[in-house]
């Protein structure tokens, strides 16, 4: 599954963030990596984007970006 | 010899806060060559040798934001004696991961962990001792906003910068750190020095695309890193560039001690999020947040806006206390020159061009640094990241990101801090774009425009109530969001926008309370910097359009003319002749000077008889028109014409049509327009007199009105704002671009309105009913035709080539 398919309240971990370009690499240097772990916290009012705690901070990350990253529920 | 210090780190780590406390007032503000980003330099206050450059907050230094690229250029190419690597320490691990980036430079670097107070208060405890180990540099404790520590980072990073720093290769694993070895080994052939070597062997390793297109490397070696790349990403199973992000992310990880990460329960950033960004709240809240600010501004900004708030009487404004002091300055100079016998054209030029120009600037700075301030203030706290997030969805559809919409909500109060929060998105293409778009909001100055059309056009032509003046004004907001929605979408389909596709992938800071030196320093830094480049261009252009209506051509130079009183084309009046005493002794006829104003009249002398007396009777043989080739300052009521109106005139070809062709006073108010919005309406009432302006300028045709109402609403704004344009775009020719934009798309969107209703209405059809369906057309091509987004466009920014 890819982090867009997660469900608000679910924690999940990080296996790969796929793609190239610029996009991708934000993802990863905000620290969005291999084997982290994500809490979807919210979505925002008009149903896009997400809001996540990644490494102890609140991140947003839209939905269609969030296709890049292959997840796993844990 | 000065020490150069950089100072690096997150944004919304307090680095500015840190910055304004180790510099003081030693500041200058200026920008990077070639991009929108901010530089900022300043001496440490306590040691004047000390220069510390405050680079833009950052989260990495990948090649692909210019915020990024500026940082690492800086870095390489300057190479400053040390780096003060601010991190915030209630977010210890992204932190840190841009200290490990930075730890390749070769720069000795000290680590000021800030926020303590807050870290202590939440019972975290950090261990200082694991990280300075790990990362092999000092690291202080610090306070940025209560001040403390702040000398302490300081004086480090003075006492290292002397000093050379060993580079850390314990951060990736052993596979890794073999490859860059290596690579390092087959690049270190050449010129390339030896504290550059390990930062581009890491950035060679990742593929990075701004280093290789900059490096010469010949073919061989090329192929040779691409062989180490591969082998150690067969190796890893990933590919090099997530390979190097997380192995650094797994290092700090490793050295934070796991109890930070623990997360206090439900924080007070939390329970603001809840209501803030709740599904339902978030929109009312906003809209609510905005009128406040906005309340504020007018209250104490002490400005007049004239009809803002929807308050249509026209000439009932509320002065501000600038324009009083202009008011008496003007006054008193005026008076002063007057006194010296000054040449009433130049008095003219210094206080109604120079010192009005300024004024109506100056008038508006108290709402604008009021405004200035909030926004400061809702930034800083962490409210603008939120609002960021809940209008993301809206505003991408239409090629902008959430970012986007502060500008757009300021901007219906006035354009200039509207376009200036724009600084707040971080994509230069977003930023360049909201920059070109903003202008279209209808703003408070150009409310007159509608309610005095809607006023006084519409409502006698279509016998119009409250509902016609409502819907009028309420069609001139939608014209304007269309206008921005559709500029949105097309000019991301061009080149120069092309290509990046902006990631919104955005922290949502915690929220904290503001240090609030810091906020009036920025608010001011605004400020100014409006009044200083957005003042020259406002004081430059008032005196050109004030000499312009001021100053008549005259170009015939005919043959003498004779022109008498017999064919009635000049009057002539009879004054008496007196003498010393006061007797009437004969008459004079004279001239009654209403006709020309060059002119010479030739007199015959004689002597009658009249009543028995002997009186001197001295008559008008011939009057002479003299025309003058050259420039002349216009005499009050002189029937000639100045530059103004011939330019209307030439103008009014131009928008035959859209439409107001008919007078020559519609173009001028529309330049007019560009000295402020609110001229337009005065300038019309003003040349129309006693007439009706609907019946004089709109030829009782709606169709024209709202033309003219379209067209004003979008062409280019005022000077204010296009100072502001400029300051924003740090470049002339993006600043030309918008203009042309915002004038092209008003055109067309007048001409198209126009030509179709008359065709509609009326059934006229024309030549330039042919050229509105062809603009209609591609209008609607470039809007629907597909975008090509290439993946990765590189920016390209000065980075010195080494030889």
């Amino acid at each position: 599954m890819t982090l867009k398919d997660a469900k608000v309240g679910e924690t999940v971990k990080v296996l790969r963030v796929q793609g190239e370009g610029p996009i991708r690499r934000r993802i990863m240097d905000l620290g969005i990596t291999k084997g982290v772990e994500i809490y979807i916290r919210k979505v925002a009012p008009l149903g896009d984007p997400f809001e996540l705690t990644v490494r102890g901070y609140e991140l947003s990350l839209r939905k269609e970006d969030a296709k890049m990253v292959l997840t796993e529920r844990i | 010899m000065s020490i150069k210090i950089a100072l690096v780190g997150n944004p919304n780590s307090g680095k500015t806060t840190l910055f304004n406390a180790l510099t003081g007032s030693n500041q200058y503000v200026g920008n990077w060559p070639g991009v929108t980003v901010e530089k900022k330099e300043g001496k440490i206050k306590w040691n004047k040798e000390v220069i510390l450059t405050d680079l833009p907050g950052i989260y990495s230094l990948s090649p692909y934001t210019p915020e990024e690229i500026v940082t690492r250029n800086y870095l390489v190419d300057e190479h400053p004696s040390a780096i003060i690597n601010i991190v915030d320490g209630t977010n210890l691990e992204r932190n840190l991961y841009l200290t490990t980036q930075l730890l390749d430079f070769g720069i000795p670097v000290v680590i000021a962990i800030n926020f303590m107070d807050v870290v202590r208060k939440r019972g975290i405890k950090l261990n200082l001792k694991k990280i300075e180990q790990a990362l092999g540099c000092r690291v202080v404790e610090i306070s940025a906003l209560k001040g403390l520590g702040v000398e302490e980072v300081a004086r480090e990073a003075i006492s290292i910068s002397t000093g050379k720093t060993k580079f850390k290769n314990d951060i990736f694993t052993k596979e890794t750190e073999g490859a860059i070895q290596k690579i390092a080994e087959l690049i270190s052939y050449g010129y390339i020095e030896e504290r550059e070597l390990r930062w581009l062997s890491v950035k060679l390793f990742e593929r990075d695309e701004e280093i290789i297109s900059h490096i010469d490397l010949n073919d061989k070696t090329k192929e040779n890193i691409e062989r180490v790349i591969r082998e150690t990403e067969e190796l890893l199973d990933n590919d090099s560039e997530s390979i190097v992000i997380s192995e650094r992310y797994d290092y700090v990880t490793s050295i934070v001690d796991k109890k930070i990460k623990g997360k206090d329960k439900v924080s007070v950033s939390d329970k603001i999020d809840r209501i803030v960004t709740n599904r339902f709240l978030a929109i009312p809240i906003f809209a609510a947040v905005l009128f406040c600010v906005y309340f504020l501004a007018m209250g104490f900004g002490g400005f007049g806006i004239e009809g803002f708030l929807a308050d249509a009487s026209l000439g009932d404004n509320t002065i501000g206390w600038v324009e009083l002091l202009f008011a008496w300055i003007s006054e008193g100079v005026s008076s002063v020159l007057a006194g010296w016998n000054v040449w009433p054209w130049l008095i003219g030029l210094i206080v109604d061009g120079a010192i009005a120009g300024v004024g109506g600037v100056l008038s508006f700075v108290p709402q604008m640094l009021i405004l200035f301030l909030f926004l400061t203030l809702l930034e800083e706290c962490g409210y603008m990241s939120r609002v960021a997030f809940v209008f993301d969805r809206i505003f991408r559809r239409f090629g902008l990101s959430g970012k986007s919409v502060i500008p757009m909500f300021v901007a219906t109060g006035c354009a200039v801090p509207g376009i200036m929060a724009s600084r707040t998105i971080e994509q230069q293409n977003d930023r360049k774009i909201t920059i070109m778009t903003t202008g279209f909001i209808p703003c408070g100055a150009k409310m007159p425009i509608v309610f005095f059309l809607s006023g006084s056009v519409f409502g006698t032509m279509l016998g119009g109530g409250t509902i016609v003046r409502a819907l009028i004004a309420v069609s001139a907001y939608f014209i304007g969001i269309l206008a921005v929605i559709c500029s949105g979408i097309i000019l991301k389909k061009f080149k120069a926008f092309a290509g990046n596709p902006s990631p919104f992938v955005m922290e949502l800071p915690e929220y904290h309370v503001p240090a609030p030196l810091s906020v009036l320093k920025t608010t001011w830094e605004r400020g100014w910097s409006f009044i200083k480049r957005a003042g020259t261009v406002i004081l430059l252009a008032s005196i050109v359009i004030w000499g312009l209506s001021n100053i008549t051509i005259e170009t015939t130079k005919e043959n003498e003319t004779l022109l008498n009183d017999e064919n009635g084309s000049f009057k002539t009046e009879w004054v008496a002749i007196k003498d010393e005493e006061d007797n009437i002794v004969g008459r004079e006829e004279v001239p009654v000077y209403d006709q020309v104003n060059h002119y010479h009249y030739y007199t015959s002398e004689e002597t009658v008889i009249e009543n028995g007396e002997e009186i001197t009777v001295i008559k008008i043989d011939k009057i002479v028109a003299v025309e003058h080739e050259g420039l002349y300052f216009m005499q009050d009521g002189c029937n000639c014409k100045s530059i103004l109106q011939i330019l209307g005139e030439c103008l009014s070809v131009v928008f035959k049509p859209l439409g107001f062709s008919e007078s020559w006073e519609t173009s001028v108010a529309t330049v007019l327009g560009l000295v402020a919005k609110e001229e337009v309406v005065g300038a019309l009432e003003t040349m129309a007199g006693d007439e009706d302006p609907s019946e004089k300028y709109f030829n009782n045709s709606y169709l024209v009105a709202f033309s003219f109402m379209i067209f004003n609403l979008l062409c280019a704004p005022c000077f204010a704002a296009i100072g502001a344009i400029k300051r924003e775009m740090n470049n002339g020719k993006w600043t030309w671009a918008t203009l042309g934009w915002m004038t092209g798309v008003a055109y067309a969107t007048s001409l198209v309105t126009y030509q179709l209703g008359m065709l509609f209405k009326w059934g006229s059809f024309g030549f330039f009913t042919v050229v509105a369906f062809v603009v209609l057309a591609i209008f609607l091509y470039f809007l629907f035709k597909p975008a090509k987004f290439s993946l990765l466009k590189i920016i390209k920014a000065p980075f010195k080539k080494k030889q």
